[in-house]
C-alpha cells in the first residue's frame, strides 16, 4: 500500500485529527491557570459527579423494579438518593451556567461548549419530567394528567403521550439519559480541546 | 428505620404546599427557597477564598 493510500484511510485521518486537537496532555492536564482556583469552577465537576450518582442509582432502580422502590426501606433509600442527586445536579448546573454566563465563557471559539451545555440543560429537563411521570404512584398520575392538555395542545401529544407510562419510562431510562450522557461527554471534551477561557482583559477599552 | 422516620417527621409532607402569590406571580415556598439558595451559593462561590490558592502563589 502506498503512503498516500494510507493517508487517505479514515482510521489514519481520524487518528491524526484527534492527535492534533486533543493530545493526551490536553485531555488529562496536570495544571490549570491560576484563575481556575476559584469555587465557581467546582460547579462543572459537581454537576458531572451528581450526574454519575443519578445514573448509578437509576441503574439500581432499574435492576430491582417499582415494587421494590415503593415497598422496601432500602428501595426507598435508593429512590431518595436518585431524587436528591437530581436536585443537586440541577442546582449545581444552574450555578455552573450562571458562572459561565458571567464569564461569557463562549468567547474564543467556545460556542459549541456553551451550546452543548444549553442542549444538555433542555434534555435534562425532559429527563426530570419523564422521571416524575414514571414514578408509578398517585404523584405521577397527577402530574401526567395535569401535563397532557398542555402538551397535546402543541400537537406533540401524537408522538409524546404523557399518559403512556411505557413510552414515558423508555424516554426516561433510555433516550434522554443517552442524550444527556453523550452531550455531557461532548461538552467536557470541548472544554478540554479549547482549554479554560481566559478572563476578560482588564480595562481593554480604556487602554486604547 | 424508626430513627430515619423521626427525621421525616420534621418536615410534614401530608399537608397542602405553601404558595406565595404576588399579582400574576405564584410560586411555591419550596421553589423560592431553592432559588434563593442558588443565588446565595453563586455569590459565595465568587467571593469565598479557594483553599490552596495563596499557597500556590507563594511557591511561584
Ligand atoms: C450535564 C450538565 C453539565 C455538566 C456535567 C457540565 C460540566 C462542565 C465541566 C466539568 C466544565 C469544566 C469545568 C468548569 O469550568 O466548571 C464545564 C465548562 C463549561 N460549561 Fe458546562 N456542564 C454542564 C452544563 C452546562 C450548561 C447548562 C452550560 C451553559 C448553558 C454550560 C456551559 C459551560 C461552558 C461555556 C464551559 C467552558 C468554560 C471555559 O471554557 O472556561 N455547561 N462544564
Amino acid at each position: 500500500m502506498s503512503t498516500s493510500e494510507i493517508d487517505r484511510q479514515w482510521t489514519t485521518r481520524l487518528r491524526r485529527r484527534v492527535e492534533g486537537k486533543l493530545p493526551p496532555e490536553k485531555l488529562l492536564p496536570d495544571t490549570q491557570p491560576t484563575y481556575v482556583s476559584s469555587w465557581i469552577y467546582v460547579f462543572g465537576i459537581a454537576t458531572l459527579s451528581s450526574l454519575g450518582v443519578v445514573i448509578g442509582t437509576g441503574c439500581i432502580l432499574a435492576l430491582r423494579g417499582p415494587q421494590w422502590w415503593h415497598g422496601s426501606a432500602y428501595g426507598h433509600f435508593i429512590n431518595s438518593m436518585h431524587l436528591w442527586s437530581v436536585e443537586i445536579f440541577f442546582f449545581a448546573m444552574v450555578v455552573h451556567l450562571w458562572g459561565k454566563f458571567a464569564m461569557a465563557a463562549w468567547r474564543g471559539g467556545r460556542a459549541l461548549t456553551w451550546m452543548t451545555g444549553v442542549v444538555t440543560f433542555l434534555v435534562s429537563i425532559g429527563a426530570g419530567f419523564t422521571g416524575y411521570v414514571s414514578q408509578s404512584n398517585f404523584d405521577s398520575q397527577w402530574i401526567s394528567t395535569q401535563a397532557k392538555d398542555g402538551i397535546n395542545a402543541t400537537g406533540a401529544g401524537a408522538y409524546f403521550n404523557v399518559l403512556n407510562l411505557g413510552q414515558m419510562l423508555m424516554w426516561h431510562i433510555v433516550l434522554l439519559p443517552l442524550g444527556a450522557i453523550v452531550l455531557t461527554g461532548m461538552h467536557v471534551l470541548m472544554v478540554r480541546i479549547k482549554g479554560v477561557v481566559p478572563p476578560f482583559e482588564e480595562g481593554a477599552e480604556v487602554a486604547e | 428505620m424508626a430513627f430515619l422516620l423521626s427525621f421525616a417527621a420534621l418536615i410534614p409532607l401530608d399537608n397542602l404546599g405553601h404558595y406565595i402569590q404576588w399579582h400574576i406571580i405564584e410560586i411555591s415556598v419550596a421553589n423560592l427557597i431553592v432559588m434563593i439558595l442558588m443565588v446565595v451559593t453563586f455569590i459565595v462561590a465568587l467571593v469565598a477564598p479557594f483553599p490552596g490558592r495563596s499557597r500556590r502563589k507563594e511557591n511561584r
